[in-house]
């Protein structure tokens, strides 16, 4: 339990920053839900035409030597990476952040294969030593404190200094800066794909991902299919958006538009760019009309931070590539309901993650739909016979005045589930006082009054 | 105005003091008070937990033993939201649509139906006591209510609202949640009551019972000096 609550105070601690630069540039906007309900309805439209933005943004990338690569699923888009690296005789690969390269498992497969692959966002490079996945899709080492990146550091690279964010930073520094000197291949993500103009948009913080996309020979991005937007223009919403949104700023430090491979009569950038798409089911998704808002998600991660369900079990926990509100609902989408629908349970639908999502997707609501899908497609049978049971309790009013009865003699709504898993007094009490049963219910009073 | 008093099924059977204190309210302000006793549930746990088919038969009940009231006040935000936001989306394309749809647009919550439909705010009470006001999440985010309990709360002589931090957050509670996964669900109320502690108030207010439920639950385990109270009991103090 100490432990539990050290890393709560941990994550208290994180956010705290963060709420309040957030809140600070929210502020600035004239009017933060009419930016909201814009960027909404920019989604809206890509995603409900995503098929013709898909072909109009990968004709201008091909037109300017792009090669693209359309992956069905996560298998595909691994091999293709795989296969680019035999053929260009790869040897070190060097990453900047990217999720869709945690959803496919990039990194085991190359490094099984013995490919040198570093992560150059201090983040994810931190997380990366410490051989476990990102914690929270924006802030991947939210959870170490400094005292444990300092040791991390130490164990891992035998370095020797103090805690102080310079210092560290200066050890991450001094080893990526050599790595993008000899890296062949450098793996990237994409905020956005914009079809006007056939380009790829990067937002970060730290430069290493304008050094991972131009330093060396072969720049490969990969970007799920609903990251289109239809013009250049719109990215003057969606990134003071994210940004505000996703890290409490009012524009990240460095936003980067890709549009090919290194143009003649350019001096810089990489010979080859490929742009690899990747629909891994998100198709399935579009589907379904009723949740297709879902693939609006810019992956701020503010549903997250203000999420108590995130706060206080952590980001590991969920055991998904995107954690929190948003995760819970397109993970089963994603990898199958049977095996994650318990994400959508695991909330009190309080609706703080709909409130705050910059794309106003309907998380919270989504999760009662995920919960009702999986009660129809694979009802738990106890649950159902629970269900059943109280159906026909509350819906008759003489058997329901007997079960009151009983309640009354044992424990308050315990006849519903009373010794099954289910059972809210064993849980309850755990934690919880009950309270008092009043001698008198409502109903008894107001008969007595009349 | 003839008000059919919605009771749901944990105040009828745990808070009733609540219940007749609404009651006593309405009709101090000349109403005529209904009770429906054939509904005993609104169908929330049911509809929470995905098991929309045995939700619908209970909500049916609801929905056509209300058909003909007037207006329906409901003690709850939670159970509010349900009648008022989920009706309609539960009974979609059924032959009852019609009258969920009918219904959800006469439903009010109880601080709301005094605020907005009334246009009352002060009820004569008198409260000398410090507190401070938790916004149930389906009253707050659903239904879309906040300043309507504090205008009420204001006209209390001698009622001091001292607002704490965590206001707006989750008390943990959220139904069948708080047994499936009650380690959270506590931690989620322990941010909650050390809020609440912060402010040095003797009581948290709220219009919803099944958080305070919550909140007290644990505020008893831990034998912390605070109370909670429904806003209603709070409203009929003299």
């Amino acid at each position: 339990m100490s432990q539990d609550l050290t890393h709560r105070a941990v994550i208290k601690k994180a956010l705290g920053a963060y709420e309040i630069k957030r809140d600070e540039n929210r502020s600035k906007y004239l009017n933060w839900q009419e930016a909201r309900q814009a960027a909404s309805e920019i989604k809206w439209e890509a995603v409900n035409h995503l098929d013709h933005y898909l072909l109009e943004m990968t004709k201008n990338l091909e037109a300017r030597g792009t090669k693209v690569f359309w992956a069905s699923n996560a298998e595909e888009a691994r091999q293709y990476v795989i296969s680019l690296a035999v053929e260009k005789k790869v040897k070190s690969i060097i990453k900047s952040k990217t999720m869709t390269s945690e959803e496919i498992h990039l990194n085991g497969a190359l490094e099984k294969l013995g490919y040198d692959v570093v992560e150059s966002d201090l983040g994810e490079y931190i997380v990366q030593l410490n051989e476990e996945p990102p914690y929270h899709l924006v802030f991947p080492a939210m959870h170490l404190t400094r005292g444990q990146i300092k040791e991390i550091f130490k164990r891992k690279l035998g370095s020797d200094t103090s805690d102080l964010p310079e210092e560290l930073t200066m050890v991450a520094r001094n080893i990526m800066r050599q790595k993008y000197l000899t890296a062949d291949m450098g793996i990237s993500g994409a905020n956005f794909g914009i079809a006007e103009t056939g380009m790829i948009s990067i937002t970060e913080n730290e430069g290493n991902a304008r050094l991972t996309t131009s330093f060396p020979k072969i720049h490969v991005s990969l970007m799920g299919i609903e990251k289109v937007i239809p013009k250049l223009g719109d990215l003057a919403i969606l990134l003071p958006l994210l940004a505000t949104a996703g890290a409490g700023q009012q524009i990240t430090c460095y936003n980067t538009m890709i549009g090919g491979p290194r143009q003649p009569g350019e001096c810089d950038g990489p010979e080859e760019f490929h742009l690899v798409l990747i629909d891994n089911r998100r198709t399935e998704l579009l589907a379904d009309a009723e949740q297709r808002d879902a693939l609006h998600c810019i992956r701020c991660g503010a549903c997250l931070n203000v999420c108590p369900i995130f706060k206080n079990s952590g980001g590991h926990s969920y055991g998904t590539t995107y954690q929190g509100p948003i995760g819970s609902v397109i993970t089963p989408h994603l990898r199958g309901l049977q095996d994650w629908k318990h994400l959508s349970s695991a909330s009190s639908l309080c609706g703080s993650c709909t409130e705050v999502c910059p794309v106003k997707i309907d998380i919270h609501h989504h999760l009662l739909h995920n919960r009702r899908n999986a009660a129809t497609q694979m009802p738990v049978w106890w649950e159902r016979i629970a269900f059943k049971g109280f159906s026909i309790a509350t819906a008759n009013p003489a058997l329901f005045q007997l079960g009151i009865k009983i309640a009354r003699v044992f424990q308050p709504l315990h006849f519903l589930v009373k010794g099954t898993l289910f059972d809210p007094v064993r849980a309850w009490t755990q934690t919880r006082d009950l309270p008092n049963i009043p001698a008198k219910s409502f109903r008894q009073q107001w008969k007595s009054k009349q | 105005m003839n008000i059919h008093l919605y009771v749901p099924c944990f105040v009828d059977q745990l808070y009733p003091k609540a219940a007749m204190a609404m009651v006593e309210i309405l009709e101090k302000l000349g109403h005529t008070v209904e009770f429906e006793e054939k509904i005993a549930c609104c169908g929330q746990p049911a509809f929470n937990s995905g098991y929309w088919e045995e939700a619908r038969t209970v909500a049916a009940r609801t929905v056509e033993g209300l058909e003909s009231a007037e207006v329906v006040v409901i003690g709850s935000g939670s159970c509010g939201a349900m009648l008022h936001k989920f009706y309609p989306e539960l009974f979609k394309e059924t032959p009852l649509a019609e009258k969920a749809n009918a219904l959800a647009n006469k439903t009010y919550e109880f601080t709301d139906f005094l605020v907005r439909k009334l246009g009352v705010t002060d009820l004569g009470a008198k409260f000398p006591h410090k507190i401070t006001y938790h916004d149930g999440c389906h009253g707050l985010r659903e239904l879309g209510i906040k300043s309507q309990p504090r205008q009420l709360l204001e006209k209390v002589q001698g009622l001091t609202l001292v607002e704490m931090k965590e206001a707006e957050s989750c008390c943990g509670f959220g139904g069948t949640f708080s047994a499936k996964f009650p380690l959270v669900s506590s931690a989620m109320g322990d941010g909650k009551c050390a809020s609440a502690l912060e402010t040095e108030a003797e009581y948290i207010v709220s219009a919803d019972s099944s958080c305070l439920m919550q909140i007290q639950g644990l505020l008893t385990r831990q034998q912390k000096p605070i109370q909670t109270i429904h806003i209603a009991e709070v409203l009929v103090s003299r």
